[in-house]
């Protein structure tokens, strides 16, 4: 039996663990822009806390995605929670590096004299940061967003580990059963999932680079 | 002084205690002029361009601007009420030429219609075709982008001027025109402006005074007539060499 008689008999389970799966990566690469964006205009505020910022999200990122997973189910609170939350929390830790990395990066790079320029006509610092900085900084901020959710895709197969459910069940399924078919009903779609979340935040990406 | 539109008493600003980089300067902007800050690299030119619309901050001193002590303006008041060109010029990217020049209009409020108009009207005084105010600045020459740099500081009329070395980075035939442009436009609007440069023949085209500046120091103020018959210290220096090398190219 190959993996698209497989789709063809369970259309609605490879469906359904396909949006499980989307669900995941979605809300956390959601929360992680909706944290680490803020998070990395502060570091160009303060650069002072930049070292410890992006170096506490690096350091998230050297712990492996099995343990983190695990780890979490051992905490008092949060083991009581829903598994999809669990799960969404740790790969919103996975994604916050390369957003707040990205933010950070791109609006330092942003042309100081252009800054300056901006400054001395009496910008005020919202009116720099919204009018001048976020959009000169909004391709590399993207291209930031774009890795975390790639990243996520993949990452998010782990999460069957917890039972918060997407396509690793079939990859645990299959690995547990020996049965290549069924791991790659889990592969195929969230390589699927990669690609398009890749191609798409690209074409997003491609319009907000500035002209200049 | 009444006439004083920029006052700096006593002024000091230092990185830290060995590193100062203005030192007691005490200096008056009078309404209407076009005051040279003349001096090599690193004599503090430009950090005293900075004190005036705070975009650096007095170590000791004061700074006032109208008659009215800078601390005591809002940053913002302030350097709205001055406007301010760079060498690098620092158009605007992601925005066309008409935007880079209405963006003060456009945040204090201004209605379209009016900022079309005044968009137009300073294209014009500067010099540029109503077509490329829809480019961006990528599109224009260095000539031209430094055309855009003022007419973007004129944008919503200020009344006093700070310029940084803005012909600086043109090639020779496209500063000797936007010199000359600049001296008509100089008499037309009558701003007061202080204008920033290393190169002395700049300085004697352009400016009504010209402040010498040595090491953070201010060395004298003089009228370009004074300056070139300094028969002693640094504006004599500056003067030698200016002849010397006009000596060298004409033999």
């Amino acid at each position: 039996m190959s993996v698209f008689d497989y789709f063809l008999r369970h259309p609605n389970e490879v469906l359904d663990l396909t949006l499980e799966h989307l669900w995941l990566v979605g809300l956390s690469t959601l929360l992680a822009v909706a944290v680490g964006l803020p998070l990395g205009i502060l570091l160009t505020r303060r650069p002072a806390w930049s070292r410890a910022v992006l170096g506490s999200a690096n350091v998230m990122q050297t712990v492996p995605s099995l343990a983190l997973f695990g780890f979490l189910l051992t905490l008092p609170w949060l083991r009581e929670q829903r598994a999809d939350y669990l799960a969404i929390l740790a790969l919103t830790l996975y994604a916050l590096l390369p957003v707040i990395r990205n933010t950070h990066a791109g609006i330092s790079g942003v042309d100081p004299a252009v800054v300056e320029a901006g400054r001395g006509m009496g910008l005020t610092d919202r009116q720099l940061l919204l009018q001048v900085e976020l959009p000169l900084a909004a391709g590399v901020i993207l291209a930031g967003v774009r890795v975390a959710a790639v990243i996520s895709v993949g990452l998010a197969t782990i999460a069957a580990a917890i039972g918060a459910g997407g396509l690793g069940e079939y990859i645990f399924r299959g690995v547990a059963m020996v049965n290549d078919q069924l791991i790659l009903a889990g592969v195929l779609p969230a390589a699927l999932l990669a690609l398009a979340a890749d191609f798409g935040l690209g074409l997003v990406e491609k319009r907000l680079r500035p002209a200049g | 002084m009444s006439d004083a539109v920029i006052e700096l008493r006593n002024v000091f600003y230092a990185l830290d205690s060995r590193r100062v980089l203005v030192r007691d300067l005490t200096l008056d902007v009078r309404r209407g002029e076009t005051l040279v800050l003349l001096g090599r690299s690193g004599s503090g030119k430009t950090t005293t361009l900075k004190l005036v619309n705070r975009l650096l901050e007095p170590t000791a001193g004061e700074v006032r601007v109208e008659g009215r002590a800078a601390r005591d303006w809002g940053p913002i008041r302030l350097r709205r009420h001055i406007g301010y060109v760079i060498q690098e010029v620092g158009l605007f990217p992601h925005f066309t030429v008409e935007r880079n020049i209405g963006l003060v209009p456009a945040v204090e409020g201004w209605t379209p219609a009016r900022i079309d108009a005044r968009v137009r009207e300073l294209l014009e005084l500067v010099g540029l075709d109503l077509a490329w105010g829809s480019r961006y600045p990528r599109e224009l020459s260095g000539g031209q982008r430094q055309r855009v740099g003022v007419a973007r500081a004129l944008a919503a009329d200020p009344p006093i001027l700070l310029m940084d070395e803005p012909f600086g980075a043109l090639d020779p035939l496209t500063r000797a025109d936007l010199q000359r442009e600049f001296r008509a436009l100089q008499q037309r609007l009558g701003k007061t402006i202080v204008f920033v440069t290393h190169d002395l023949r700049e300085a004697l085209l352009l400016g009504t005074r010209i402040a010498l500046l040595e090491a953070g120091r201010l060395e004298g103020v003089y009228t370009p007539a004074e300056f070139l018959n300094a028969r002693q210290g640094l504006a004599a220096d500056y003067v030698a060499a200016l002849r010397t090398a006009e000596k060298t190219t004409s033999s």
